[in-house]
């Protein structure tokens, strides 16, 4: 099998401050006559010294120069939709279109969110039956939905913890241990909530280290956030010990549901002694990420966590559905109404789709996706798989390119940089950070076997390229919109451009 | 299991030979360091599968029981408004290219969504004055939990000053943020007369501790504040940061904050082309001055233009990513990962389609149709539309005189009119009003019907 041939669509597109000319894209409603004798010229009740006195410098077009400039901005784009995308930890699989016709309705659009219940009767059922469904899938006893995303829900279930302790009066539970292989929002979600971090280094396996999580543990902790499978893809086997050592200390045990994809609908994570759960429906419920974004990080909790869940919470009291505030223990509100809801209603198509049994087969496809992968990649000259290469992984697993760097000088990010000209998204690169020159890959159910043998065709060619013409390596990407970016000017002070405001201020010739 | 239309290799015949070359037996092999009595094997509270067909059905049928504009009359805003929004928005934010995207982290293969980005950045700059915004935050309230952060680390200090005239779910947030680090809130009240803020309660509130001071504008009530430079001035005597909050849409008409000395700006972007969406996805705005001392401590992400390493040509990429969580980890300026690209996209786009005339022109328009509602109110007995002396552009509070307002409100609910958001339990200083808001989607006859029915449903409530 040849990898296939790929050039990306590369438009020197201007911005489009670039475009001459006011033009407009948009008829604007004529004021009616009847109105404007009524109100007059309202701006001259504003005080001046308020008012702006030329229009915005924004640039105006034509709804066609606009859907042309859009479009070529698309081609240099790359999503799920034009190929293999198996950046780890991001569980890019296929999102399906019928999803996106129902997020559209007017129904779901058009809805006001400060609307009398009375009104919206079919969006509260819905975001009742979404959380009875991942309470069921996940093994916890209430959810909230209103997270916009998986860092958010992260917040929310730290602030959670942190609302418990002070419940309890055990306040002096301050720190937040965190496995040295966690996504970085873990960290950083733990010390916005005002936690101390302490960092626990992984096992030889891979996996928490029982005896560094032992030494970690003690009356000052709140909690250890785990992601299982981890990073690595791992299962962490000793899961039921380390949630009992951890509740024995007087702690609770996070979930960050980033990775559910490689156990849902096999294991929950309520089963294993987790307290706290996020998901990320943007990533295991196929919603689409949009270029980065909007996401959903729904958080589910134990039944004795439920009072400390954001407010309103939706309830049913027999006849109607309505949103509860009166919840006192509360930590508050993270998101100015209910969350992402157009996300929830794809999220919510996705499952009826699906049913169990295909939720549950997409793990299952996702899991022997990543092994086939797995056992062919050992192969390839320059890449090892790090921690026990021989044990299943789940839905990822993280090849290192050290020796490729040591051998060669072809570093991860070259190799991900050269993937690019085969048409291949690369995958997620220097994470997790216990492993030398990681490439972390994910692939999940929506990969086909020819997909998967033409990545590691390409990984083939490119250890072959290292080897004997590495510059090629170095240099790329070379099929690409552009060639590699200057991240050194990208970032330096002189050269620091965030805006067209700024390029004109600093008279940067870009 | 068969052929799956989202799953290639669902059957198991091509299990089968994943599993062979992999070396194991069964599917069950590589899960068996999962302890055994963790395995499920069917979740009954969850549906079985369904065919595209009956998927959406049963979602189309859930969701016919929702009411929308203009089917139904919603004088409603608060944070969330109703505009129209150009059907070619869908169409371009829906092409898969940016739709099935994830994060740009690979800048060469993701020109596309960096440089949309880059324009909508450099969009919001120009409507706010400000130099330098970053790709979005979730929504206003959580931009507004990420200012008061931003602040203290701006500052060193812990004090957070507010209006008292705040949206109440933005408090709320803004609460749930601040309270755990130990920031304190504090608010200053607002004049009943005009509905603008007390400037002498603001300058005795201010100090030596105060990291910032907020200011709405126009405040979630309605009323512009023309002020804002003495404000800036009173924030800046303490070397506190001046922050504003906005409605995007209004800077079209209003100065931009930039030029009254802001030094933050957030808001929220929803009104640029955004569906309300029963409150989410909204688009979060977060933008400050060229200063690095601000810059570097800004959350989120951001997005630089620089040029290939040959130095060849224009490229876009993440920049200054060192503030960010998957580097710095605890030591990150915000944890926020996933933001709202697509809609900062959608807005872009917007944006352009209307450009800073056509924004200006829209915003004319519906400061027209708000002042004919506020008139057409005000005529009638026992209303007092709008409550403040201040001017005001798409949102005004009403206040009834005579009546009371939940009794009012119900009975326009019967008749297929939300007539706003009800501010008793939230400002009981105000007595019995309501909060309306109007836009160019609001025509003469929907205004007119207002009116009618307002008048006819108090006439009974007070007879």
């Amino acid at each position: 099998m040849h990898p296939i041939e790929f050039r990306q669509a590369s438009w020197s597109e201007p911005l489009l401050f670039e475009y001459k000319g006011q033009r407009r894209g948009i008829q604007l409603p004529r004021l009616h006559p009847k109105i404007a004798r009524e109100v007059g010229d309202p701006l001259k009740r504003i005080p001046s010294r308020i008012l702006r006195e030329n229009p915005p410098l924004i640039p105006g077009l034509s709804e066609i120069e606009v859907v042309k400039h859009f479009t070529r901005l698309s081609q240099m784009n790359y999503g799920v939709d034009t190929g293999v995308y198996p950046l780890g930890s991001c569980t890019m699989k296929y999102n399906p279109r019928v999803c996106e016709d129902l997020a559209h309705l007017p129904q779901v659009e058009l809805l006001h969110p400060l609307q009398d219940e009375a009104l919206v009767q079919g969006a509260l059922e819905l975001m009742y039956r979404l959380e009875r469904w991942l309470c069921a899938l996940t093994g916890m006893h209430r959810f909230t939905l209103q997270p916009a995303a998986g860092a958010q829900g992260e917040l929310t279930g730290c602030l959670i913890m942190r609302a418990y302790f002070k419940y309890k009066g055990e306040e002096q539970r301050d720190e937040m241990l965190v496995p040295d292989s966690a996504h970085g929002t873990n960290p950083s979600s733990a010390a916005m909530c005002g936690f101390k971090v302490i960092e626990l280094p992984s096992a030889e396996s891979g996996c928490v280290s029982l005896k560094a999580l032992k030494a970690a543990l003690s009356e000052r902790t709140a909690g250890l956030m785990l992601t299982n499978p981890n990073t690595l893809g791992l299962f962490e086997e000793s899961i039921l010990e380390i949630a009992d050592l951890v509740h024995e200390a007087g702690g609770l045990l996070y979930y960050d549901g980033a990775n559910l994809q490689g156990v849902m609908g096999k294991a929950r994570p309520g089963d294993m002694g987790f307290d706290i759960v996020h998901l990320n429906l943007h990533k295991t419920f196929s919603t689409p990420h949009g270029g980065g974004g909007p996401g959903s990080g729904p958080v589910g909790v134990t039944q004795e966590l439920e009072k400390f869940l954001p407010v309103p919470l939706v309830e049913f009291d027999g006849s109607k559905y309505y949103l509860d505030y009166d919840r006192p223990f509360s930590i508050g509100k993270v998101h100015g109404f209910y969350g992402n809801f157009s996300v929830l209603v794809k999220a919510f198509a996705y499952i009826l789709l699906m049913g169990f049994k295909g939720l549950r087969r997409a793990c299952e496809v996702a899991v022997v996706n990543t092994n086939y992968f797995a056992k062919k990649v050992r192969e390839i000259k320059g890449f090892t798989i790090p921690f026990n290469p021989y044990k299943p992984r789940k839905h990822e697993v993280v090849v290192s390119a050290e020796q490729l760097l040591n051998e060669t000088g072809v570093s991860a990010m070259d190799v991900a940089k050269r993937l690019m000209d085969f048409g291949l998204h690369p995958p997620t690169v220097y994470f997790p950070l216990i492993v030398k020159e990681p490439l972390m890959m994910e692939f999940t159910e929506s990969a086909t076997k020819e997909e998967i043998d033409a990545y590691l065709e390409a990984l083939r060619k490119i250890s072959e390229e290292s080897y004997s013409e590495p510059q090629k390596v170095k240099s790329a990407p070379h099929s690409t919109s552009v060639r590699r970016v200057d991240d050194v000017r990208a970032n330096h002070p002189r050269t620091l451009c965030l805006s067209y405001r700024m390029m004109m201020k600093k008279q940067l010739s870009l | 299991m068969e052929h799956h239309p989202y799953i290639p290799n669902a059957s198991e015949a091509a299990i089968k030979r994943l599993l062979q070359e992999i070396g194991v037996a069964s599917v069950d092999d590589l899960f068996s360091d999962i302890p055994r009595h963790l395995w499920i094997d069917d979740l009954p509270e969850l549906p079985p599968p369904h065919t595209e067909y009956e998927a959406k059905k049963i979602v189309q049928e859930l969701l016919s029981q929702n009411s929308f504009h203009p089917n139904l009359k919603l004088f409603l805003g608060g944070g969330v408004w109703l505009h129209y929004i150009p059907s070619v928005i869908w169409h371009l934010i829906s092409r898969g290219e940016f739709l099935t995207s994830y994060t740009p982290y690979q800048a060469e293969i993701s020109q596309g969504v960096l440089q949309a980005v880059f324009e909508y950045q450099s969009m919001i700059c120009e409507l706010t004055g400000m130099d330098v915004a970053n790709a979005s935050m979730y929504d206003w309230a959580s931009a507004l939990g990420e200012a008061a952060l931003f602040a203290t680390r701006v500052t060193k200090r812990k004090t957070f000053i507010i209006p008292k005239n705040i949206a109440p779910q933005r408090k709320r947030v803004l609460l749930t943020y601040t309270q755990p680090v130990g920031i304190a809130v504090k608010e200053v009240s607002y004049s009943r007369e005009t509905g603008l803020m007390d400037l002498d309660d603001l300058t005795s509130k201010l100090d030596d501790e105060t990291s910032a001071v907020y200011l709405e504008n126009p405040s979630y009530l309605g009323p512009i504040e023309d002020r804002c430079e003495e404000i800036g001035e009173i924030a800046h005597s303490k070397d506190a940061l001046f922050i504003v909050g906005v409605d995007p849409l209004s800077l079209a008409l209003l100065k931009a904050p930039g030029d009254y000395g802001a030094d933050v700006v957030i808001g929220e972007g929803q009104p640029l082309g955004l569906p309300p969406s029963f409150g989410g996805p909204l688009l979060g705005i977060f933008a400050c001055r060229d200063d690095m001392k601000l810059i570097r401590q800004m959350p989120g992400r951001i997005v630089g233009l620089t040029t290939t390493k040959d130095g060849q040509r224009r490229a876009f990429t993440l920049a200054l990513t060192t503030r960010e969580q998957h580097i710095r980890r605890e030591r990150a300026t915000s944890n926020i990962c996933t933001n709202e690209t697509l809609c900062a996209i959608a807005s872009a786009i917007y944006m352009a389609l209307l450009g800073g005339e056509g924004l200006r022109e829209l915003s004319k328009i519906i400061l027209c149709h708000s002042h004919y509602a506020m008139k057409k109110l005000n005529s009638i007995p026992g209303v007092k539309a709008p409550l403040f002396s201040a001017p005001h552009f798409k949102d005004f509070a009403v206040k009834l005189e005579e009546a009371p307002t939940k009794e009012v409100y119900q009975l326009l609910l019967k008749k297929g009119i939300q007539p706003g958001i009800l501010l008793t339990d939230n400002f009981p200083e105000l007595g019995e009003s309501l909060l309306l808001s109007v836009t160019e989607l609001h025509t003469k006859d929907d205004i007119d019907l207002l009116a009618a029915l307002m008048e006819e449903v108090l006439s009974k409530c007070t007879q």
